[in-house]
């Protein structure tokens, strides 16, 4: 990777380390009609020159700085007398909350201003002459590097350490070792995921509950082409858990003409054409939904997967890597749809242990 | 008349006469044609499926059949019922001006006592879904979170939170809803038009319908409140960032250049 | 050093110059514990160069500052908490619905608290402000070369800062647990598992168990409120220290070298002015706030797994990821008994790559060109096509990502498929950056031309003029001398070169495979028609003498 290789007339010559300061033009070449004429000369603003001007440049800030003293007035003004709950048509941007626009615009007005009229002050009072000032490189001179990697070396020989091995080792050895302590409270943070990701609440004999009327389903419920969304009997949405259970357990009915259902086990798994698929999709785990009843293609909002519900739910477009997992369903004694087991293979996004 | 007489000559006239020549022919032929067995009854109701047969024969027999059983055209119309036809008619989708991935919404050509008659005429070839009363769709006793809390678990995932719409595969997408008036989403939840799904009243029920409707005129209506300002859409963080960037930043380097720029100078003398 | 003195500016100036007593003893106060007078002696009339692009920074400081503000200001209401409330608020299409009381707080800032929803917007529009800011910032840096040697550790700084700010507001944007931020938590989830091998146990160590449990709120809120803002202060300070310590750099021009900053002083001029715009930007982004709606938390509703809205978008900086995702197809492979969720995982690792791709830029230029001198000089963009082209090669390259992102919305805008849109981020991933690479270059080579052209023949004045012999020709101005230097001051580096394979005794050597590399690379940047020959004063005055003078 050195670069020292690099023969120095690669570079370019310009602008080398030695050259003249810009303030003064380069000396010597006349004849060079590309050499730097120095700064400009400095040019008077209307201000510089006639006091009229810079009397008014000294009243538009002296203006501001009222303009925005008024704001804040009218800032806790607004505070104090309009009601939190106050509703305002403002054209064009529609019935807005009479609070935040006020307090918003009269505090907006009240910064601005201050900056405005800084600004404008230091653009039409202050001096403008352009100054130049000299850098200096960055790098130390080479007597400094000298002082500083013998101080260096003085250090490291009075401490030891190169000599006494087993300090050094040991010491490293220590340091090493000490921040697996905060590795391991980090331990702490979860539990071991386990068979988790593998089961969901579902069972052998839970009814399929409508989410929209808490109610079980049955199977004349459920009409061709409509969507209905269902969740295990048993889950209160007042449940400590529900947000969890539900995360794995979201479910999505629908009903196909048996004969259209091209995939064979998945015409098992249903009851009378009623297939019940995890709602939750299996690329990143959004609650996949958006069913086009004639197509029968079911499309996820967040990145665009698209799965076949009339063919075993296979992927035919998008992101995700597997088909959504299928519920297999029956009816129990008293004509409720029920599951007839758990999900058989995990469902939701894919995981390395899912197999 | 000197305005009619001016008009003649307009590129259109033509299909303007061509049109009404076709519905002159339609409704002789209409008239004209062997009588529906309904025609002893004259209760209002066969009236108006009479009426609507006629309508239909004109409108809608090419496509859907003469007898509403469907062709390779169009869908079979026997039980779809009178929200279906109050729906496609109403919103102007049907009749379609041509065949696509999906019928958009345009201005309804029939009035809405034309549009009773089809559906009446439609209702009586099979049972399905009846369009709705006012009463089934009035925000008069509906709980509006829990309609929010249906409309996200159904709505939500097609037509966006407070139902601006999105995009479906292929060119589809699920329209805003902010126009549509009430009658006509409740419609489209019963009968699930084009790729819609139906959410029939055995799983939706109908308060739970009115509920939705409620809700989605109250956060998608010409009274809504945005308390925050400018809703941009309602489209989320797409249109808002877009706004940050041309409104904030775009704001900011302009004051930036009013910053930095050189005062203006006095003239060199 | 000012020639105007009125007396406003004496009393301001008052404490540092000592003519006020009180002021002075302060002043030898502090100075007896901090030094402040040699510090001061350095600093206080440090010259600051103007123009607009160099204040891109600062919008992103001052926005910085705002959101710092603002965000204490709403610890003072927030909760933390996942535990589930009935809310009971003002907003009725939520009364009576379950929600965190994160959520629930959300809304009692929003809708309760006076001024409450404006310090959300003002925190919210500064986030979106302040990132879009970096990102410009870093672009103007990027395309005028400023990140060259000593600047390099300074844009590494910048860099850090830019994908910290991301992580910050991703955190930020999760805490009120509505439906859109939980959708995205939930797709941060997934992205997790797909980790080969760990992927689970992050994933359950992050969430405290299985998603979306009850823990992450509070998680994300110490490290959006303390960890990452606690790592970008320092960042920010020892950026502004070292911005401070290289002097700013500035653009060609006359008077300016590379050894020296010409501008106006920090006492008063720039205290007026960065004082001054730290007011502007934050009157602009409170006006924005008062007029421009942002995160309406009560329309989208609380989070729950099995709801969600189409259109769901992380904030525009995540964008680029999320357009990632959303074209990557759904590779899968499963093997003795694992899964390795390429689909998902590939885009993760790209993730980081398309950020390290500009990040490693510095380094590389500087490897392949071997100058290890100092640059203070501004480079013009066209004056290094080679380093143009590949940044805007890679804007268009994020560009692409941000439209796969939104391609929902952009289908349901202009009437186009989802998947067709899709297909083109696909192959407009490969496609578009190197379109635009070459388009670029071919850009800059002719600007070049332009420059050169105008420097050896003058500007043309508009006037035309009709030859004795009937021809027509255009009237070209010389240019004067300031503008002639400014055109030529830029540097301009020859190829490398391999050098002799054999040496003067005869020895052979192999050309090592990294010196080949770098004499290609070299080739492509500096070589024959990679760069036009700026002018020589020699082909100046030919030419200016074989015009003849009238």
């Amino acid at each position: 990777m050195s670069s020292q290789d690099i023969p120095e007339e690669n570079l370019p010559a310009e602008q080398a380390t030695d050259e003249a300061h810009g303030a003064v033009a380069v000396k010597g070449e006349h004849d060079n009609p590309f050499a730097d004429p120095g700064l400009p000369e400095h040019e008077h603003r209307i201000q510089d020159i006639d006091e009229r001007a810079a009397k008014r440049s000294e009243r538009v800030v002296a203006m501001l700085f009222t303009i925005s003293m008024l704001a804040t007035i009218g800032f806790i003004a607004a505070y104090l007398a309009i009601p939190v709950d106050k509703s305002i048509y403002v054209f064009p941007i529609g019935h807005i909350s009479a609070m935040n626009f006020t307090l918003g615009l009269t505090l907006g007005v009240a910064l601005f201003c201050i900056g405005a009229g800084a600004v404008h002050w230091a653009r039409t009072l202050m001096s403008d002459v352009e100054v130049a000032q000299d850098r200096h490189p960055i790098e130390a001179e080479p007597e400094t590097k000298a002082q500083v990697l013998s101080d260096f070396a003085d250090g490291a020989r009075e401490s030891q350490l190169g000599r006494r091995k087993l300090i050094r080792n040991t010491m490293f050895g220590a340091l090493a070792l000490v921040p697996l302590s905060g590795v391991f409270l980090l331990g702490g943070l979860g539990p071991a995921p386990g068979t988790k990701l593998r089961h969901t609440a579902w069972k052998k004999g839970l009814k399929l509950v409508n989410m929209n009327t808490n109610l079980p389903l049955r199977p004349s419920d459920i009409a061709v082409g409509s969507l209905t969304f269902a969740k295990p009997e048993g889950l209160s949405e007042d449940a400590e858990d529900f947000q969890t259970v539900m995360a794995k357990a979201a479910l999505m009915l629908v009903r196909i003409a048996p004969e259209n259902i091209k995939d064979k086990r998945e015409l098992a798994w249903s009851h009378e054409g009623i297939v019940a698929y995890s709602k939750i999709c299996t690329h990143v785990g959004c609650p996949i939904s958006l069913y086009e009843q004639q197509t029968h293609h079911v499309l996820c909002p967040c990145h665009q997967s698209t799965f076949d519900l009339s063919d075993g739910a296979r992927v035919i477009f998008g992101p995700a890597g597997h088909a959504l997992p299928q519920l297999h369903i029956g009816v129990n004694s008293e004509g409720y749809l029920e599951a007839l087991s758990d999900f058989d293979e995990p469902v939701g996004p894919a995981f390395w242990e899912r197999g | 008349m000197k305005k009619l007489s001016a008009r003649r000559r307009h590129p259109l006239a033509a299909v303007v006469v061509l049109l009404l020549a076709l519905a002159a022919t339609g409704g002789l032929y209409a008239a004209f044609a062997p009588a529906s067995k309904a025609q002893a009854d004259d209760t209002a109701q066969s009236l108006a499926i009479t009426e609507g047969k006629k309508l239909y024969s004109v409108g809608c027999a090419s496509c859907h059949g003469t007898g509403g059983q469907g062709t390779t055209d169009g869908p079979s119309l026997v039980g779809v019922g009178s929200a279906a036809v109050d729906f496609q008619v109403g919103t102007g989708r049907m009749p379609a001006q041509q065949q696509g991935a999906q019928m958009p919404r345009k201005r309804a050509i029939y009035s809405q006592a034309e549009i009773d008659q089809l559906a009446a005429y439609i209702a009586s070839l099979g049972a399905g879904p009846v369009a709705p009363t006012k009463k089934d769709y009035s925000p008069d006793g509906a709980n509006i979170a829990k309609g929010g809390e249906l409309f996200r678990t159904n709505c939500a995932q097609c037509h966006n939170f407070t139902g601006e719409g999105g995009a479906l595969t292929h060119g589809k997408f699920a329209p805003n809803l902010g126009e549509v008036s009430p009658k006509h989403i409740y419609e489209a939840m019963q009968t699930g038009p084009q790729n819609m799904p139906s959410f029939p009243d055995t799983t939706m029920t109908k308060q739970n319908k009115k509920d939705i409707v409620a809700y989605l005129k109250t956060v998608n209506g010409d009274k809504t409140e945005s308390p925050g300002g400018l809703k941009l859409g309602g489209l989320g963080p797409v249109s808002e960032g877009l706004f940050a960037w041309i409104f904030g930043l775009g704001a900011l380097v302009a004051v930036a250049v009013w910053v930095a720029a050189r005062t203006a100078k006095a003239k060199k003398s | 050093m000012s020639t105007t003195t009125n007396a406003t500016k004496v009393s301001n100036d008052a404490p540092s110059r000592g003519t006020a007593p009180a002021g002075e003893r302060i002043a030898d106060w502090a100075d007896g514990r901090l030094g402040i007078y040699s510090l001061a002696k350095t600093n206080m009339r440090k010259i600051f160069p103007d123009h607009w692009s160099f204040m891109l920074g600062e919008v992103c400081l001052y926005s910085f500052i705002i959101i710092i503000l603002t965000g204490v200001y709403l610890t003072l209401f927030f909760h933390p908490s996942m535990n589930e409330v009935t809310y009971h608020g003002p907003y009725v299409p939520l009364q009576g619905q379950r929600m965190s009381e994160a959520f629930n707080s959300t809304m009692h800032i929003s809708f309760d608290v006076r001024g409450g929803l404006l310090i959300r917007q003002i925190h919210h529009w500064a986030a979106l402000v302040f990132l879009a800011g970096m990102f410009v910032h870093m672009m103007r840096v990027f395309f005028t070369g400023a990140f060259r040697k000593p600047r390099e550790v300074n844009w590494l700084f910048g860099f850090l800062l830019f994908v910290l700010g991301m992580f910050t507001g991703f955190t930020g944007y999760s805490l009120p647990d509505d439906l859109l931020s939980g959708t995205g938590v939930r797709f941060m989830e997934g992205a997790i598992l797909s980790v080969p091998v760990v992927g689970t146990y992050l994933s359950f160590f992050l969430f405290g168990g299985q998603f979306p449990g009850g823990d992450f709120v509070a998680r994300f809120y110490s490290i959006h409120v303390l960890l990452l803002p606690g790592i970008m202060l320092g960042l920010v300070v020892g950026h502004l220290i070292l911005v401070v310590y290289h002097k700013h750099t500035q653009f060609a021009g006359p008077g300016k070298t590379n050894n020296n900053v010409v501008g106006m002083p920090l006492l008063p001029v720039y205290m007026a002015k960065a004082g001054g715009f730290f007011f502007l930007v934050f009157g602009v982004i409170a006006v924005v706030a008062a007029i421009a709606s942002i995160n309406p938390i009560w329309a989208m509703g609380p989070y729950r797994p099995d709801q969600v809205s189409t259109g769901a978008q992380p904030d525009w900086y995540m964008g680029f990821s999320e357009g990632l995702i959303r074209t990557m197809p759904g590779w899968e492979i499963n093997v003795a008994g694992h899964t390795l969720v390429l689909g998902v995982f590939i885009p993760l690792v790209i993730f980081p790559l398309v950020l390290v791709a500009i990040a490693v830029y510095p380094f590389i230029e500087s490897w392949v060109t071997g100058d290890k001198r100092e640059h203070h000089i501004l480079d013009r963009p066209r004056n290094a096509p080679t380093r143009t082209a590949f940044g805007a090669a890679w804007i268009s390259w994020y560009f692409v990502l941000l439209v796969g992102g939104g391609n929902d919305l952009w289908a349901t805008h202009f009437h186009l498929s989802i998947n067709a849109i899709t297909w083109f981020v696909r192959v407009g991933f490969f496609v578009v950056p190197v379109l635009v690479f070459i388009a670029t270059k071919r850009i800059c080579l002719g600007l070049q031309r332009r420059d050169k052209d105008k420097v050896l023949h003058g500007r043309e004045s508009g006037t035309i003029k009709r030859l004795p012999h009937g021809e027509f020709i255009e009237v070209h101005e010389p240019l004067d001398q300031e503008a002639l230097h400014t055109l030529t001051a830029h540097e301009q580096y020859t190829p490398v070169e391999i050098g002799p394979l054999v040496d003067e005794n005869g020895v052979e050597r192999k050309a090592t495979r990294s010196q080949k590399l770098r004499a290609r690379l070299s080739k492509g940047y500096y070589g024959e028609n990679n760069q036009i020959p700026k002018p020589t004063v020699e082909e100046y005055k030919e030419i200016t003498s074989g015009h003849g003078h009238h």
